[in-house]
């Protein structure tokens, strides 16, 4: 608020105290209050003395009234009864029963839910917490007792109704917000049901706890907590926070360094809350809650400092993407059930946080594989140690170690999973492509190519030559990713058509077209053998992958004359298939993820063909495919000459154009017909 | 239809810069500005009357209430005045509550009981008859931080009791007036919102910036079908790029005016019905009024400036070539001379002779004659002394095409006739006035090559024609419902050629006083879809003297050769078929020729005219050559740069 000022103020008299908050009945513009538990006031904006207006004593102590926006105000009783104003205003002394007995409300809400106005409130005797539900036109009354909870009590509620079922949610000295649902329409009298509540979300954000003191619900995603932030050392901060319950993130939070009285409300979409002494209203809005976001503004929010390195494996469910600390918890917890797993089980004796990573291998080292394998995933799974690197590489040894001297034991997708998750490299488990060769794991070995940035040149001919070598009924049956060559292959059953097309820089297909005919027309019936694969589609990924990894041509020159001359033959094919259809687009690029680029195709072909020259040139299989490799290359080098030659006219038009521009005077022949 | 009738222009005043401008009474126009004064302007006559001094400083802004019987106008020492629209001109009434700071902004409420009015960090509100401040409201009480002023650029006080204010920070913001609280607050741009113009149901309101962008406020329901509404920010719109000073509110369009010298109508597509002239997007950058003048035989021009005249000699070549090319020249065009009109008033009118001897020009209170003399490569200039007193500010000069007499058009229907003499002087002949009398200023006219007729227009849109050799009038033709945009007498049919802003065109033969055949068949055929569709008029009407059946015509973005010969094209036809034909051969382009010979290669034309039959002049005002004058817009990122 920009602008306070006070539009209106009545004061009671000296020595009366206004007992309950004021409030404003819509329909009729009146203000109600109540002063000394029992004297109910009523007036108008323009009434100056509240010592003059209509008074009403009534019988019995008001704990509160609410007002309704369609149905008139609804006051509640310290004992518990219920009455409509209309009803009370027409006999102000009538009885009014006392339905709790010794307990005493701790918070009231009222709803109107299908015409009818609903009343909730909670009330405490003896660390017993009771909810009561009172529908006023059915006059009828339920009891609930809410679920003990050990050592916390709740702290403030809040509840909104969807459906015909109360959310109640409440704020626990544990820092926690609970939610309990209690169905609306509820026919059987039972007795004093227990309402179970579930955790909808931990206040806690990278090491500090919000001490909350109330909450809002904004939407069915995010609620609101009024509350002190206490940094471990520091002082507490109070602080206006806005949370996302379905990825129990802290959305944002806004500090109030002038102190608050601990109340929130909120009123169509904006806050209304003292700070110091003065009352502020934010304005807020909430987005969709959406993963994206969640983890975005968990960016800019104060947790910035920490890693946001998820560790996606410990997650049970998907829906419960806790924030980096909560999942720490979350893993450490279920570690330590597994230490105590593991005590029974008489394998590991220390508890593994004391334990160096080194000492844990080497207890395992004559553990069963079962054991072996849960202790190592475990160890896997946690993402926060301190050389974790390290540490990964070891479980990695290890795991190959156990595979040489047991050469029946090959843990392949626990391999994949470690290599597929975490940034290894070649050379933190220098055995385990050696290990995948001998056992033939090509997927195993492309993901390694596709990841490791340092994989020695031998290994990658190795690689190549197995890769090359594995027939392609095998690989029909091995699971290898394809996502490098599916976008631009041509398996039989692919029709041309599903092929996807990228134009770009405003080109048509026409266009496009115009200008590749000239040569293409040309080129594709002579490459006839050059149109279609020569390698399956799973044998193209695998060389897509060798086609990706680094090398140094020095060094991987002299391994690459070893190549069988069939297999180098094979490979040239599927290179010049590759070049191909890299020259079809106008981008010369190929698509999908992680294809190979021209530069890559070309530069291999290049090895390829200094290699192998000699042999290719006497092989008689070799000849047709080295002259259309020449004649494609020749053709390519003509039309980009030609290109060359079209810039340069074109940018001396340019040039002739601006000159022409620039003259303020001129005089010019125009022809009219 | 925006152009249904072409801009009028009151030339301004160095000391005079106008601030605020309100219609009152009816059709009455005010203008109040940084000068103290607040002038009436004569509208038949064209200029500013009657200046009555504010006697508050400059004057910021001025606003008259919905029966448009008072003025109330925001002064810089900090007071509201009001005054009251009397016959003849506008009378003191008093002061309202006077404070500190500069009033930049007012607005009445529709029930004319109050008026709220911006200022420097604060607005405030006047209750009429106790002319008490009864709100006084600070527009950045939140923003202690930043310690700039926020100034209030813009008010508007809507029936509901809600006050609109635009500021300086670039907020526009809601108020309730008798509360004093902020309703909304909208931030739309990082620089200054300068104007803001409500809708006449209040449902709408736009707002212009400083970056040049414009922005809609739409007052919709929160919900579908909810009470509870709110303004929200839809459209923006970028068509400035400079301050947009003005905006104003339509029933069917935004408009907006900017200091980039644009002003650009945006019809709002919701409330057109059909598509149409009103659905498309109007820009309009020049004045539609004849600024240069060319002395054909001489091959001189001249440009009227805002205060001088420039004289320029064309350049010329030798060669000759094929379509398209651009010729070397032999001679550069050349500067002859610069004319400096004294005194702060602008020009209005100027001309110079065919022959390129004589030149004049006018402001509003005086009128000058040159004598202007080559000897061989330098140029002297005389004024012609003793100048006839006339009823002045001319609207329009025009020379005789033997350059020994000159026109000038005058107020209430009236034309003068100059006898020029040698070596240098002048002497007045005759002053033509329409029978019936006119209220209105002669804006337009045209003579005969054979010096025997004259056609004049004037602000009534009458066109009467005189006979120069017995000084008589003519006759007059026939009134059409459109303004007269540009007339030329033929030298040689003696026939006027009239265009209207509707885009009709009209032949008239003035010594048969009846419209020609030609111009009959015109009417019954019809014009082109497309050329009546065009929106800025035609300027400026010549003849090619070898060739009797070409007309010249030209307007901001294309000049056409019409060809009275040739059929006219029908709408199924190509109008601007110029490259089409280019590329047909010459068997096949007999049949597609149609009278109109457009050609929009030049383009913005400020001025076209015809030197001779094979030699045309083009005058182009570059829009980037305005834009490299003004001043810098507020800088504003754009992405990527």
């Amino acid at each position: 608020v920009s602008d306070q000022k006070p539009l209106g103020c009545w004061s009671v008299k000296h020595g009366q105290i206004i007992t309950c908050p004021v409030v404003c009945n819509f329909e009729t513009g009146e203000y109600i209050a109540v002063h000394d538990d029992k004297v109910l006031r009523i007036w108008k904006n323009k009434d100056v003395n509240l010592d003059k207006v209509f008074k009403a004593t009534l019988s019995a102590d008001v704990y509160r009234i609410h007002s309704l926006p369609h149905g008139g105000p609804v006051v509640l009783f310290k004992g518990g009864g219920v009455r409509t104003l209309d009803v009370l205003l027409e006999a102000p002394q009538q009885e009014i029963e006392n339905v709790i007995s010794d307990e005493v409300i701790k918070w009231s809400e009222a709803f109107t839910e299908g015409q009818q106005p609903v009343l909730i409130f909670a009330t405490e005797k003896d660390g017993d917490f009771f909810v009561y539900v009172q529908k006023l036109k059915m006059n009828s009354l339920h009891k609930y007792k809410l679920e003990q909870h050990e050592l916390s009590k709740p702290l403030s509620f809040t509840a909104h109704i969807k459906n015909q079922v109360v959310t109640l949610l409440c704020l626990y000295s544990n820092d926690s917000v609970y939610k309990v649902l209690i169905p609306l329409h509820q026919n059987t009298e039972e007795e004093e049901q227990i309402l179970s509540k579930s955790l909808l979300l931990n206040l806690s954000v990278s090491g500090s706890v919000l001490k909350g003191t109330s909450l809002v619900v904004l939407d069915k995603d995010h609620i609101a907590v009024l509350g002190s932030l206490a940094l471990s050392g520091e002082e507490s901060k109070e602080c206006l926070t806005i949370w996302n319950t379905k990825f129990q993130t802290l959305q944002t939070s806004k500090e109030l360094p002038l102190g608050t009285s601990g109340q929130l409300w909120c009123y169509e979409e904006k806050f209304f809350f003292t700070h110091g002494k003065v009352l502020t209203v934010i304005m807020y809005k909430c987005e969709t809650s959406s993963l994206a976001a969640a983890v975005g503004k968990l960016k800019d929010s104060q947790t910035s400092d920490v890693s946001s390195f998820v560790n996606w494996n410990t997650l049970g469910d998907e829906e419960l993407v806790v924030s980096f600390q909560s999942q720490q918890s979350v893993a450490l917890k279920s570690e330590s059930k597994m230490t105590l797993r593991s005590k029974r089980n008489a394998v590991a004796k220390v508890q593994p946080d004391t334990l160096s990573v080194g000492q844990l291998l080497l207890n395992l080292k004559d553990a069963s594989t079962t054991v072996f394998e849960d202790e190592l995933r475990q160890l896997v799974s946690k993402a926060q140690m301190p050389d974790f690197q390290a540490t990964i590489g070891c479980v990695v040894t290890a795991l190959i170690n156990r595979c040489k001297t047991n050469p029946k034991y090959y843990p392949r997708n626990f391999l994949l999973q470690i290599v597929q998750t975490r940034d290894l490299s070649y050379s933190l488990c220098p055995d385990l492509m050696a290990v995948a060769l001998e056992k033939k794991d090509v997927h195993l070995l492309q993901t390694c190519l596709q990841r490791f940035p340092d994989i020695p040149e031998e290994i990658t001919y190795t690689c190549l030559k197995v890769f090359l070598s594995i027939s392609e009924a095998y690989l029909q049956r091995i699971d290898v990713n394809l996502e490098s060559v599916i976008c631009y292959i041509d398996i039989e059953f692919n029709n041309k058509e599903v092929k996807t097309e990228i134009v770009e820089n405003g080109f048509n297909a026409e266009l496009e077209q115009d200008i590749w005919n000239t040569k293409i027309t040309k080129e594709t019936h002579l490459m006839a053998d050059g149109e279609f694969c020569p390698v399956g589609p799973q044998k193209a990924a695998l060389l897509n992958a060798v086609l990706h990894s680094a090398y140094s041509e020095t060094f991987l020159l002299p391994h690459l004359k070893n190549l069988p001359a069939q297999q180098a033959v094979l490979f040239l094919r599927y290179l010049y298939y590759l070049y191909v259809k890299c020259s079809e687009k106008i981008n010369t690029t190929l698509p999908g993820i992680r294809s190979p680029t021209i530069n890559q195709i070309m530069d291999w072909m290049c090895l390829l063909l200094d290699a192998h020259f000699t042999v290719m040139v006497m092989l008689p299989e070799a000849k047709q495919l080295l002259s259309n490799l020449h004649k494609f290359v020749r053709a390519q080098v003509r039309f980009y000459s030609e290109l060359n030659k079209i810039e340069g006219s074109l940018r001396e038009l340019q040039r002739l154009n601006h000159q022409k521009d620039s003259q303020t005077y001129s005089i010019e022949v125009l022809e009219l017909i | 239809r925006v152009t249904g009738v072409p801009p009028q222009v009151i030339p301004g005043h160095e000391a005079r810069s106008v601030e605020a401008l309100c219609w009152a009474a009816g059709e009455r126009l005010f203008g109040a500005g940084l000068g103290g004064d607040i002038t009436e302007y004569d509208l038949a006559r064209l200029r500013a009357a009657r200046p009555v001094d504010g006697c508050g400083g400059p004057i910021w802004s001025m606003a008259a209430n919905s029966s448009g019987s008072q003025l109330a106008i925001g002064c810089e020492d900090g007071s509201v005045k009001l005054f009251q629209v009397v016959p003849g001109g506008i009378q003191f009434e008093r002061n309202l509550d006077r404070r500190k700071g500069r009033i930049l902004c007012l607005s009445w409420h529709p029930s004319d009981t109050h008026i709220a009015a911006g200022s420097i960090d604060a607005l405030r509100v006047f209750n009429v008859c106790s002319g008490q401040t009864v709100q006084r409201i600070m527009v950045n009480y939140h923003v202690q931080k930043v310690k700039r002023e926020c100034i209030v650029w813009s008010i508007a006080f809507l029936s509901s009791g809600t006050v609109v204010t635009s500021d300086s920070f670039g907020r526009v913001q809601f108020w309730d007036w008798e509360r004093g609280t902020l309703l909304e607050s909208h931030t739309v741009s990082t620089s200054a919102v300068l104007s803001l113009a409500v809708s006449e149901e209040e449902d709408s309101i736009v707002v212009g910036t400083s970056t040049g962008a414009t922005y809609q406020f739409q007052l919709l329901p929160v919900k579908m079908g909810s009470l509870e509404k709110r303004w929200v920010r839809t459209k923006p719109f970028q068509h400035h790029t400079h301050d947009v000073r003005a905006v104003a509110h339509s029933s069917t369009a935004l408009i907006s005016g900017g200091l980039d010298a644009q002003l650009v109508i945006r019809p709002l597509m919701e409330k057109v019905q059909k598509k149409g002239y009103d659905a498309v997007l109007r820009k309009f950058t020049f004045p539609h009024r004849r600024l240069v003048s060319c002395a054909r035989k001489a091959r001189l021009l001249l440009f009227q400036f805002s205060q001088h005249l420039e004289l320029w000699r064309l350049g010329s070549t030798d060669e000759t070539g094929k379509d398209g090319e651009v010729l070397p020249l032999r001679r550069m065009p050349e500067h002859l001379l610069q004319l400096k009109s004294k005194g702060p008033e602008h020009i209005y009118c100027s001309c110079v002779s065919p022959c390129g001897t004589w030149v004049a020009y006018s402001t509003a209170s005086r009128f000058h004659l040159y004598r202007v003399q080559y000897e061989g490569d330098g140029v002297s200039i005389k004024k012609v002394p003793k100048v006839p007193k006339l009823l002045l500010p001319a609207y329009q000069l025009q020379f005789s095409s033997d350059s020994s007499s000159l026109f000038v058009a005058a107020a209430r229907g009236s034309v003068h006739v100059l006898q020029l003499l040698e070596p240098g002087g002048c002497k007045h002949l005759h002053t033509f006035q329409p029978p019936s009398g006119s209220p209105e200023a002669v804006y337009l006219l045209a003579s005969s090559a054979d010096g025997h007729w004259l056609a004049a227009v004037g602000g009534d849109w009458a066109i009467h024609t005189y006979n120069l050799k017995c000084f008589k009038h003519h006759c007059a033709v026939p009134t059409y419902s459109c303004a007269v945009t540009a007339l030329a007498v033929h030298p040689v049919t003696n026939n006027l050629v009239i265009a209207y802003s509707d885009q009709q065109l009209f032949e008239f033969s003035i010594p048969e006083k009846q419209y020609t055949a030609w111009s009959r068949m015109v009417q019954n055929c019809g014009l082109h879809k497309v050329w009546l569709e065009r929106d800025s008029p035609i300027t400026h009407i010549a003849f090619n003297p070898k060739n009797p059946s070409h007309i010249l015509l030209h307007d901001t973005y294309m000049f056409c050769v019409l060809d009275k010969s040739l059929p006219l094209p029908d709408d199924s036809a190509l109008l601007m078929n110029q490259s089409t034909l280019k590329q047909l051969p010459e068997t096949a382009r007999q049949r597609q020729l149609h009278a109109f010979k457009i050609c929009k290669k030049f383009q913005p034309l400020l001025f076209a005219d015809l030197l001779d039959e094979n030699c045309l002049v083009m005058v182009e005002r570059p829009i980037m050559d305005i834009k490299t004058q003004l001043p810098l817009p507020i800088q504003q990122k754009k992405f990527g740069t």
